[in-house]
């Protein structure tokens, strides 16, 4: 129970430490601090919920079960991995773009101030602080996108406040919806938005109300994990930010929304006799999936490209909780890990390469390996990763979603591995040249911090060879949470 | 059911939505950013009265918190720091031209019949006796989406973005006798951010593209690249 509080707690404390003193070279290493307290305090959590099963707070505030608590855990790894390598690519950006102290402090006070509102997303049991918290979020980052206030970053962070504030008030509306429903059916007004209240009485809930609500939340929080056509905002917040800002988005954001949208399906799936939501989520999530691949051919940007690559992964998560059952379940919650791990790696990887070449053309980025082997060979181990080749452990999640697919809509089977063959395409055809081809004159390696990138690429090949027995008997849990059967 | 025999509260009700609906083609028709940031304030205004209607008639003393907190911070807090804004960005006497005004305007009555149609299901549930707004809360919602869309000027956006937070607080009133406290007070606070942020970002948009014309933001795209390689990034 304490470590829960704490969870929460740390990074609040960060905010207003680091917006007072957040100028200061050893800031970075308080930010270090302060998220590695945030791990600490998650897997203190995580250890108490393996050993005594699911937590309710006293007066129902907070509620940890099986599928949070994993990315409760996942999202302080990644937030403290980032911080570690935020600490010296900050440094770096301080003196090649002369960034002034009140930024750097809004920089460290927002970081914290983004963990948060992920910890807060997570971890509490309303599902009007659910939508509260991903506002927040948005809130909390923007600043950050714009921190550069270059008219693209500025004009990125516009994009990015608009779309995704008037998305997520659709999914304010649905939240009102879902309330609606609710309080004709539980007695406690106070009680009618707790998820745990919900999910016991969702099979009483109206399903015609629940039906339009599913349709706002859809759009709403489908916004903030990039679905297609709501994506516009993602290649731009993430090309135009600091890295670290990119990575702890694509690894973190994402995740969350989506983690929202499984939690509203759940509920909806309770009330309704039909697949009437996990039908709207394969549809998008498919077209998401398709969509991306194609634009990343046409990518010139090397974060824009890895974008659409996010894009196009959390669409494949979106299919694969979509098409509900066991498997499929199984499958989206362990590529949710694997790709958190590799994509913010390999944002880590590219945010030193572009500081090697000094721009993020990919055009312009060449010959990393003979520059800066160790940057090279990042990049090109992460791209493999993400690609799904074996033995990572993307490969082993796209297989079980295509084994779960080629079971339930085996004509689905065909364009969905089309699909992964063209987003392998893209990826290749712009890796190359840039890990391989002729380095520029005068190009010279960065004092670059790997060890991050390392880490987690060990993991996802971990995950690739063999997932340990407590993990997945973990997602098997959460499996049975949202899918209502064990895996076989 | 003709409107004669509803009760009293009931007309007032539909005065109210209808006043609020009508504050939203006011905003959907104003050019000059000053009375449009006044009829945001009206509608504001009139949402509380609404709101403390529905509080007096239900006998939901909460509700009086949520018609005080709407009134301060849509009818006198935003208002005002936009009113600031704008005198300080020296903008206040422009306005800008829409293109099609007719159409904006015959767009937003085919919205609120739309928003009628898909509340339907919903309205036939409703055993609240205001349930005739929550087609008017979901017109409000699309109507600032549609100014936001019929818009260029930065300042006008933002208006159409709270005025979609307007339209979603109505819902939650009259659907439900408004949210529970800590989700009301929640969602007050990201509003606030948002506004001070908007601010921000106003003077941002300024220094970087020395213009509120967000038509100008248009750099970052996949296609047509050869405008940005002609300008060298960093």
């Amino acid at each position: 129970m304490i470590a829960l509080w704490l969870v929460l707690l740390v990074p609040l404390t960060g905010v207003v430490v680091l917006a007072l003193i957040g100028q200061q070279r050893y800031a970075g290493w308080l930010n270090i601090g302060f998220t590695g307290a945030a791990l600490a305090a998650a897997l203190a959590l995580a250890y108490g919920v393996l050993e005594h099963g699911p937590l309710l707070s006293s007066g129902k505030m907070l509620h940890i079960d099986a599928f949070n608590v994993y990315l409760v855990v996942l999202t302080a790894f990644v937030g403290f991995t980032t911080a570690i390598f935020s600490r010296p690519y900050m440094l770096h950006e301080v003196e090649r773009r002369q960034l002034s102290a009140r930024r750097m402090r809004l920089y460290h006070a927002m970081y914290q101030g983004f963990m948060f509102t992920m910890y807060a997303a997570l971890t509490t049991n309303n599902i009007g602080i659910l939508w509260v918290a991903m506002e927040g979020a948005t809130l909390a980052t923007v600043l950050l996108v714009s921190l550069y206030r270059t008219p693209e970053a500025v004009e990125a962070a516009w994009k990015y406040f608009i779309l995704c504030g008037v998305g997520i008030a659709q999914a304010l509306f649905g939240t009102i919806l879902v309330y609606f429903a609710a309080a004709r059916v539980i007695s406690s007004t106070d009680e009618a938005l707790l998820w745990d209240v919900l999910y016991d009485s969702a099979a009483r809930l109206e399903p015609t109300v629940l039906t339009i609500a599913f349709v706002f939340l859809l759009v709403g929080y489908g916004t903030k994990v990039g679905l297609v056509p709501l994506h516009n905002w993602l290649p731009d917040a993430h090309s135009e930010g600091p890295t670290p800002m990119s990575a702890i988005l694509s690894g973190l954001l994402l995740n969350v929304a989506l983690y929202a949208l499984v939690r509203m399906k759940m509920l909806v799936d309770g009330s309704l006799d039909s697949d009437l939501a996990g039908h709207l989520m394969m549809a998008f999530g498919f077209l998401s999936f398709t969509v991306a691949g194609l634009f990343l051919h046409r990518s010139r940007d090397i974060k824009r490209m890895f974008s659409y690559s996010s894009i196009e992964h959390m669409g494949l998560m979106t299919f694969a909780f979509g098409m509900g059952g066991a498997l499929a379940t199984f499958a989206a919650l362990l590529h949710m890990t694997v790709h958190s791990l590799t994509k913010s790696a390999i944002f880590v990887t590219v945010g030193h390469a572009a500081q090697i070449a000094g721009t993020q053309s990919i055009e312009r980025i060449r010959g990393l390996i003979r520059t800066q082997p160790v940057v090279g060979w990042g990049l090109l181990i992460g791209t493999i990763a993400i690609a799904g080749f074996p033995p990572f452990g993307v490969f082993t999640s796209e297989f079980l979603v295509l084994t779960a697919t080629m079971k339930a809509w085996p004509w689905l089977t065909v364009p969905l591995l089309v699909g992964l063959v063209i987003a392998f395409a893209g990826l290749f055809r712009h890796l190359q040249p840039m890990v391989y081809g002729e380095p520029p004159a005068g190009q010279v390696a960065v004092r670059a911090n790997m060890l991050p990138v390392m880490v987690h690429l060990l993991l996802v090949l971990w995950l690739g060879l063999a997932i340990p027995v407590f993990l997945s008997s973990w997602f098997s849990e959460a499996t049975i949470l949202i899918a209502g059967s064990a895996p076989q | 059911m003709g409107l004669a025999q509803l009760d009293l509260f009931d007309q007032a009700m539909l005065l109210f939505a209808a006043l609020v609906l009508f504050t939203s083609f006011v905003m959907l028709a104003q050019v000059r950013i000053v009375p449009l940031i006044h009829a945001f304030a009206w509608q504001g205004a009139l949402l509380a009265v609404a709101t403390a209607l529905v509080a007096f008639v239900s006998k939901h003393p909460h509700l009086y918190l949520s018609a005080g907190l709407g009134f301060g911070l849509k009818a006198l807090l935003i208002p005002w720091i936009l009113h600031r804004l704008a005198v300080r960005l020296r903008i206040h006497h422009e306005s800008e031209s829409i293109k099609h005004p007719v159409l904006v305007l015959l767009g937003g009555a085919g919205l609120v019949v739309f928003s009628y149609y898909v509340t339907l299901p919903i309205v036939q549930l409703s055993e609240l006796t205001t349930r005739n707004t929550i087609a008017v809360s979901q017109a409000v919602v699309l109507l600032g989406m549609l100014l936001m869309i019929s818009r260029n000027k930065a300042v006008a956006q933002v208006i159409g973005f709270m005025s979609i937070e307007n339209g979603l607080f109505f819902a939650a009133v009259v659907a439900t006798y408004g949210m529970p406290m800590v989700v009301e007070l929640g969602i007050a606070f990201d509003v606030l951010v948002a506004v001070v942020l908007f601010g921000v970002f106003f003077f941002q948009m300024r220094e970087s593209i020395d213009s509120l014309d967000v038509n100008r933001l248009n750099r970052l795209r996949e296609v047509d690249e050869a405008l940005s390689e002609a300008e060298p990034r960093q």
